[in-house]
């Protein structure tokens, strides 16, 4: 074994043996396009984009850092994260940070902190670990609890109120549920149930939305603005788009949140329609690959887990980029590794390390 | 519990049965078909938001980025005759407001009083502005600011939002009080003035513009004046900041005019006036150009540059002696005497009289009503003039001859006649609101006092209402520019041109100048005898009659009849009374052509209040004539009221 004798060669080995190759390449992929799009969102300023680079760089490490943890110390790891997300939580609803109405910051020594960022990764790793635990002897008494599990930060979460983000736990959990092989009877009376209790614990501001949603030119000043904005930069970017930094919807300030939830748009209105199926084909490589992960990985634990990443990974895409396309209402949802920021950045880079530990780890368990 | 955990993971790899993995796989890959859906919706929704729909939202877009700022042109400026200017524009800094985007105004206006100087007469004429026109989104509330002021308010401008410092031209009149009725004034656009633009379709052309013509010439000639909008195509952001220029269409700078008024002559006829109220119209008669006109007293035009304050307002609109009244062509003055030599033709023409036939005036003439009451017409000269001829009854003013001779025309007759010197007739000067004058007849009498408030004997004609319209009183009321142009058909033997104030117009955007035609509007022929014989007469006017005075040593010949008239009310029966009696405050008018031969000028003066015609209004006519067809300015300034004063016991009608 030559590259054994050679130390450069080894230590490279050292460094990429969890890293899974396709996963990474697109992720890196995704991440330029980010680059590129947040660029361009923030022009002409640069000091948040550098950093945003920093927090790639960031993303990068813990990426690197999960994917050589074992699924074990992972499932090791469930029961006190959602344990410490449930204190947060409570923390935060009695020492919170009030920001624009909603109380869902905690403050520790300047550093801003989403308890409820933690907890989306949290759940469905704690109903991972849980359905492993009674892997075989699985009853209806354990969806039970389950859901208990789901609905308790969920609660917590929408008290703040944070919908978006209670809905987007909620769906993590129910994913687990789902691949746990949830009776389908159970799902539809699940579904035919909430819809509508959901409708009736909304606040009247996220009702407005759903209207606003449904029909954005009735109001093109008020709660249907950022929709309409946002269709018309993607809908002017046409078939090749306006070009990189050339987007007038977004330079000149029409187009709201254009560096955070609606960067989609940016990019929409730059690079036009090809640019989205570009990106479309992407994040379908992406999912693919989480996909492949979840349907090999050894373990109940491991493949719930991945399936759930996978799930939660397509259900933020989707969400935002429906969102921002106008076919779904306005809920604060980041575009996975596009959109600014730290916090969303380094629980994405948490999910592909689980995926690439997943993968990199079965073949030592099979052995 | 963590113990625990760990156990159960470990065994894990026992409990993967091949049916619970391939469960998990089903609902793993049904899951992955969701999302290829999932997928495949978002392309459709792309491909109808950037293909199907991108021409909409392209719109939209460039909509949201473009705005058309408009640019007002730079209205004409306007000349008399021989090119001295007589309004102009000039830039200034003003401070505006914006109402909507200021909280509390009070305040505001209150903190800025801190750091510019700001009087309460700015602060009314702000509020008036804001009462008057809401339209707006700025007022102007201090104009003309110095560059330290501009340099103060930059300072603390940040306090301030909605107020900001702009660049706006403004009117000039340098000759103030000069030629104000002629000029007019420019005034914001109020709701009216915005009701109007929008019926002529002209309302674009008004886009960025905040001044409108109200009166004279700057109204009437406003079209021209105004000049073409420009357009600049600017990009904006979401804020409406402008970005960048991507396009401009410059304004169209708008028409100049040259007007037909001889300054040096408007101001003599104007300082000739000054302490009166009066007017004096002179025109040329070959062309119907209006030499001057003036009216007195004048207001400043400039005081409704800025938006006129209350209390100029009020003292402008309110006063009694009605400064913003045009005279010459508003006043409505009985003509007196001055209706004479017209009377004199008719007669001539219809054959009612000869040039030669004469009457015996005793000083009077007397009338019996029906129910037996005497009513008498007393001359001017106690005991009469004696024998009188046509010639003499015009030269001496007789009042009998034509109270005989009113006595036997008819008086739809003579209103016939007089009607085609235009009077009781708009003479089309290119000035708005121009009065048609009366001129008595039958119908008239019967429409004027058709309201329920009069009855039939208000309504019918009396011999006494011939006798009085027959020496230029009763209800006969003309305006100074009527009798002014009907002195130019005199002048030009039959024919008048439509007087006017624009000689010629000078295109903004070609530099092109178009003269106004003389456009020809009466022409009545008259048999030379008749003509020769009124012309001779009020040529005698001037050498022995009334006007002997006034013209002694005149190097030109002129052809003038002095005009004394009641002031009196129109109120029924009444007048008959106020017809005998005489007061001062009867108005003095003359009306002249020079020279004979040749006539160039044509002048009707009024001077209210200023007693006999030939004492106040013919000295005012003289040096007129002296200055516009010799040169000569007069040396004192005082000329008409030292004439006033000399003969004071002097003359009679």
């Amino acid at each position: 074994m030559q590259a054994l004798q050679d130390k450069g060669p080894f230590l490279w080995n050292r460094i990429t043996r969890h890293i899974d190759a396709p996963l990474m390449a697109i992720v890196l992929l995704i991440l330029a396009v980010g680059c590129v799009t947040l660029f361009s969102a923030l022009a002409p300023e640069t000091y948040r984009f550098l950093r945003q680079a920093k927090n790639i760089g960031l993303a990068l490490v813990i990426i690197w850092i999960v994917a050589n943890i074992p699924p074990q110390r992972i499932a090791q790891a469930a029961v006190p994260l959602y344990l410490i997300g449930m204190v947060l939580l409570v923390a935060v609803e009695f020492f919170g940070i009030t920001v624009n109405g909603s109380q869902r910051w905690l403050g520790v020594g300047g550093f801003r902190f989403q308890p409820s960022e933690l907890i989306k990764l949290a759940v469905p790793l704690m109903l991972a670990w849980y359905f492993q635990r009674f892997e075989g002897r699985i009853h209806w008494f354990n969806f039970l609890v389950a859901m208990i599990l789901i609905f308790l930060p969920a609660y917590l979460i929408r008290r703040q109120p944070d919908l978006g983000t209670a809905l987007l736990v909620t769906v993590s959990g129910c994913c687990v549920l789902y691949l746990a092989r949830l009776p389908w009877k159970v799902i539809l009376l699940a579904i035919i149930t909430t819809v509508p209790l959901i409708w009736f614990f909304a606040h009247d501001y996220q009702k407005q939305r759903v209207f606003a949603f449904l029909n954005p030119d009735a109001d093109p000043l008020a709660s249907g603005y950022h929709t309409l904005q946002a269709s018309i930069a993607i809908g002017s970017g046409g078939l090749y788009g306006k070009g990189w930094l050339s987007g007038t919807q977004t330079h000149l300030d029409f187009l709201p949140e254009h560096h955070t939830d609606f960067i989609f748009a940016v990019y929409g209105e730059e690079f036009g329609f090809v640019g989205n199926m570009v990106l479309l084909f992407l994040y379908f490589v992406l999912l693919l690959r989480a996909l492949i992960i979840a349907n090999n990985a050894p373990s109940l634990f491991s493949r719930l887990l991945a399936g759930a990443v996978a799930m939660m990974l397509f259900t933020y895409t989707l969400v935002n980029m429906g969102m921002v396309s106008g076919i779904l209402p306005v809920v604060g949802v980041p575009l996975p590794f596009i959109s600014y920021g730290g916090t969303a950045l380094i629980s994405l880079s948490i999910c592909i390390g689980i995926l690439m530990s997943i993968q990199t780890h079965k073949k030592l368990v099979s052995e | 519990m963590l113990s625990g955990s760990r156990r159960h993971y470990y065994s894990s790899a026992v409990k993967n049965t091949p049916q619970e993995i391939a469960g998990f796989k089903r609902r793993l890959w049904l899951a992955g078909l969701c999302m290829l859906l999932g997928f495949v919706v978002l392309t459709a929704r792309f491909y109808y938001l950037q293909i199907v729909s991108h021409q909409k939202y392209q719109t939209q877009a460039e909509n949201n980025r473009i705005a058309i700022l408009p640019i007002a042109p730079t209205r004409g400026i306007i000349t008399d005759r021989n090119g001295t200017a007589l309004v102009q524009n000039f830039s200034a800094y003003t401070l505006e407001i914006s109402p909507a985007q200021v909280e509390d105004l009070e305040k505001t206006i209150h903190e800025l009083q801190e750091i510019l100087e700001i009087t309460p007469r700015d602060i009314r004429r702000f509020h008036r502005m804001r009462e008057e026109s809401r339209n707006f989104d700025t007022l102007p509330l201090r104009t003309r600011l110095t560059d330290e002021e501009v340099a103060r308010f930059a300072v603390y401008k940040y306090r301030f939002p909605g107020v900001d410092i702009q660049a706006r031209l403004y009117r000039n009149y340098p000759y103030q009080e000069s030629a104000s009725h002629i000029l007019g004034y420019i005034g914001r656009i109020n709701d009216r003035d915005i009701e109007r633009l929008t019926e002529n379709n002209n309302i674009l052309n008004y886009r960025g513009t905040d001044h409108i013509g109200k009166t004279g010439v700057e109204l009437s000639y406003e079209s021209s004046l105004h000049g073409l909008i420009g357009f600049e195509e600017v990009e904006v952001d979401a804020l409406g900041r402008a970005v960048r220029i991507l396009s401009r269409v410059p304004p169209v700078v708008g028409d100049s005019l040259r007007l037909t008024i001889d300054l040096p002559l408007q101001q003599l006829a104007e300082k000739m006036l000054d302490g009166h109220k009066g007017a004096v119209v002179a025109i040329e008669p070959t062309t119907g150009e209006i030499l001057a006109m003036a009216s007195l007293p004048g207001f400043d035009p400039g005081l409704f540059v800025d938006g006129i304050d209350t209390a100029n307002w009020d003292r402008l609109n309110n006063s009694e002696d009605k400064p913003l009244l045009n005279r010459a062509i508003r006043g409505l003055y009985p003509p007196g005497s001055t209706i004479k030599p017209f009377l004199s033709l008719g007669s001539l023409v219809s054959g009612k009289r000869t040039a030669t036939q004469a009457i015996d005036d005793i000083g009077y003439f007397e009338i019996t009503s029906p129910g037996g009451k005497k009513y008498r017409f007393r001359d001017d000269k106690i005991g009469g003039h004696g024998r009188v001829d046509m010639h003499k009854a015009i030269v001496e003013s007789c009042d009998t001859y034509y109270y005989l001779l009113a006595n036997e025309t008819d008086i739809d007759d003579t209103a016939r006649f007089l009607a085609q010197f235009g009077f009781g007739k708009k003479t089309g000067i290119d000035l708005e609101n121009e009065s048609r004058g009366v001129l008595p007849s039958r119908a008239w009498k019967r429409e004027r006092f058709s309201g329920p408030r009069y009855r039939e004997e208000h309504r019918r004609w009396y011999l006494g209402d011939s006798i009085s319209a027959g020496i230029g009183q009763g209800y006969n009321s003309f305006t100074p520019l009527q009798l002014a142009y009907a002195t130019t058909i005199l002048a030009n033997n039959g024919k008048a041109f439509r007087p006017h104030l624009v000689k010629s117009i000078i295109d903004g955007a070609s530099g092109e100048t178009r003269d106004t035609e003389p456009e020809e509007t009466v022409s009545l022929s008259f048999p030379k005898n008749h003509l020769d014989a009124i012309r001779n007469a009020m040529v005698d006017v001037n050498l022995k009659g009334t006007g002997m005075r006034i013209f002694k040593d005149a190097p030109y010949t002129s052809a003038g009849k002095t005009g004394t008239s009641q002031v009196f009310s129109l109120r029924g029966d009444r007048y008959h009374e106020s017809l005998v009696k005489k007061h001062l405050r009867d108005h003095a008018l003359f009306t002249v052509y020079a020279p004979v031969e040749k006539p160039k000028i044509a002048i009707a003066v009024l001077v209210e209040n200023g007693g006999f015609g030939a004492r106040a209004a013919a000295p005012i006519a003289r040096k007129l004539l002296d200055y516009y067809l010799l040169g000569k300015m007069p040396v004192d300034n005082d000329a008409l009221n030292t004439m006033i004063r000399d003969d004071e016991n002097g003359w009679d009608e």
